[in-house]
């Protein structure tokens, strides 16, 4: 399993009930029904994903996540979680609203945009960074609002989401020393714990 | 005609009938003393019993749903796209049976079938059926073909409700139903149409309020209008407008109300065919079976109440140009089962082909339902080797 993800899974205690936010194929909840006999629904839009989910057994449905959560009732889930979705959905602030009520708590994780290798590389080469988070050209990248550690704090305090938790990691999904020193800086991939 | 039965195919299947002695009691209060359900089964049953699943048809459908009766069939099965060996439902895996309603015309009792107290076809008199009756004749069937549990119970369009109808009543005798391309309830819009349909059959001179048969006829223009009514509600806008379009049969506008258009002589051509293979009382009967079903009645009209009781795995399917029951009725289907807290997937299949997908051979809906069905068949065989392991070990002991 992808290391965020080994991070995320440690985060849900046994049997929360959970909705995966852009579920992918399906891993974290496949791991976590067979884990920690967690219950819940993944949302994608990917046949293939789809596909995946249907064979794995995962619960999931088509829903597109721009068309926002309303068919699911306040704190209907003891977890929300969106892994690296965030900057591709068309109103993230919008998104994080509907995960904070839909869910207890939601985890979200996302390519930090301030970090050095990102600064460094719009500095230097003038260019639209490309970096193994962020693999994409610009004509073709899904990340369309993208954002840095300190722009989701921000966000966050103005919007009375309170962070429970934070974990930055690098490339190598390790959470070095420098990452917890200044995160906005040597964090590549954020991880977070927020709540309404 | 098939020239060589293809290698996906059932091949050359034989219905069979089986005759009830228990009366059953309906949902209209009356009770039918006896009857006979006409099935067709294809592939093999394991011996526990785990591998079969039960397919449910739509309002003109029948038992036969997959290969051919003879060399001489022009057209397999109504389903033969999903049935057979290597394909959805896989043949080779699972044990398929399909029946024909209550109350149809295809061999199974119903109005045009012979009332044994009378001696004549029953008619009008044949009682009103439901989606729940139904479900209960299916369950005595399953128990004639020694099947306590479905693997799966799967339709589409009046056959998912069969399929959601047995998740409500039967919980403990499915592992998964199939929902694809239905509706919680009818709509008014759909009811409607129902009865556009009731309407030119009720009026036609020929219906002699019911009792055709005794007067050597039947209803004819109204069948067939009835069926270019439906016809319409099955295709989509834009498959009509890419098969016919404004297309001409003869080139040329003839100023009269002969056709003229393509989309007029199809209409007609399939209201024709429709005519002479189809009741007009079970035609009736199974629409208003449609408008009267509505499984939240029993539960204080909570949809949410009525799927709390089910205990099997959901998948759901609509696709996205079906205006009979569009993807939102699918959505209510889904969102009752989530409030509920079942097991559900869903997908959204993207096609211009209106209701009628569910019987076509569509890329995303024949992938996407086909892994579900493989992750059903894999539960299925795993589980019954684990019961045959142990069983094993039982003997050895023994």
């Amino acid at each position: 399993m992808r290391d965020d993800l080994q991070l995320i899974s440690d985060w849900i205690p046994q049997g929360a009930t959970l909705l995966d936010l852009g579920c992918g194929d399906g891993t974290l909840l496949s791991w976590l029904g067979e884990h920690k006999q967690t219950r819940g629904y993944g949302l994608e839009i990917n046949q293939d994903n789809l596909a995946a989910c249907f064979e794995k057994g995962v619960n999931v449905l088509e829903q597109d996540l721009d068309g926002g959560l309303g068919n699911f009732q306040d704190l209907r889930f003891d977890y929300v979680v969106m892994t690296q979705a965030l900057q591709a959905v068309l109103r993230p602030d919008q998104i994080l609203n509907e995960m904070v009520r839909v869910g207890r708590e939601a985890i979200i994780t996302f390519p930090n945009f301030g970090h050095w290798w990102v600064r460094s590389y719009l500095a230097l080469k003038g260019r639209m960074p490309v970096s193994s988070a962020l693999p994409y050209e610009w004509y073709n990248t899904p990340n369309i609002h993208l954002c840095t550690v300190q722009d989701f704090e921000t966000h966050c305090r103005k919007h009375h989401i309170q962070i429970l938790e934070r974990q930055v990691i690098n490339r190598h999904h390790r959470s070095g020393f420098l990452a917890k020193l200044w995160p906005n800086l040597f964090g590549e991939i954020a991880i977070y714990r927020v709540k309404a | 005609m098939p020239q060589e039965i293809p290698a996906d195919s059932v091949g050359l299947v034989e219905p069979k009938t089986h005759h009830f002695d228990t009366p059953l009691e309906l949902e209209c209060g009356r009770t039918l003393p006896s009857y006979e359900l006409v099935y067709e089964t294809y592939g093999t049953l394991n011996r526990n019993a785990s591998n079969a699943v039960l397919i449910c048809h739509a309002l003109s459908g029948h038992h036969h749903a997959a290969g051919y009766h003879s060399m001489k069939d022009k057209r397999p099965g109504w389903w033969d796209t999903c049935i057979g060996p290597g394909k959805v439902i896989d043949t080779n895996r699972f044990f398929v049976v399909c029946l024909n309603n209550l109350g149809g015309c295809h061999g199974s009792s119903g109005p045009s079938a012979i009332n044994p107290e009378t001696g004549q076809p029953w008619g009008p008199d044949f009682p009103m059926m439901t989606v729940k009756d139904w479900v209960n004749s299916q369950v005595r069937l399953a128990d004639v073909l020694g099947i306590q549990r479905w693997a799966a119970v799967i339709g589409g369009s009046m056959g998912g409700m069969q399929a959601l109808q047995w998740s409500i009543d039967y919980p403990d005798r499915l592992s998964h139903a199939v929902v694809i391309a239905a509706a919680p309830k009818l709509s008014a819009q759909n009811i409607a149409f129902n009865e556009v349909a009731r309407q030119s059959i009720l009026t036609d001179p020929n219906f002699h309020g019911g009792r055709y048969y005794l007067h050597d006829t039947y209803p004819r223009q109204g069948l067939i209008l009835a069926r270019m009514v439906g016809h319409i509600t099955y295709l989509s806008d834009d498959a009509m407008r890419m098969k016919f379009g404004r297309d001409l049969r003869s080139g040329r506008f003839h100023y009269g109300f002969d056709v003229e258009f393509q989309v007029e002589s199809y209409l007609r051509h399939q209201g024709e065919v429709f005519s002479r293979n189809f009741d007009a009382n079970t035609y009736l009967l199974m629409t208003k079976a449609l408008d009267y079903f509505d499984p939240a009645r029993d539960f204080e009209h909570s949809l949410e109440t009525a799927l709390s009781q089910p205990s099997c795995k959901f998948l759901v399917m609509s696709f996205t140009s079906d205006w009979r029951f569009a993807p939102e009725r699918s959505r209510e289907i889904v969102d009752g089962l989530v409030h509920a807290g079942r097991d559900v997937s869903y997908a959204e299949i993207d096609t211009p082909k209106g209701h009628d997908a569910f019987l076509l051979d569509i890329p995303e809906y024949t992938k996407l339902f086909g892994a579900y069905m493989h992750r059903v068949a894999n539960e299925t065989e795993s589980m019954a080797n684990e019961i045959e392991h142990g069983s094993t070990g039982e003997s050895d002991h023994a």
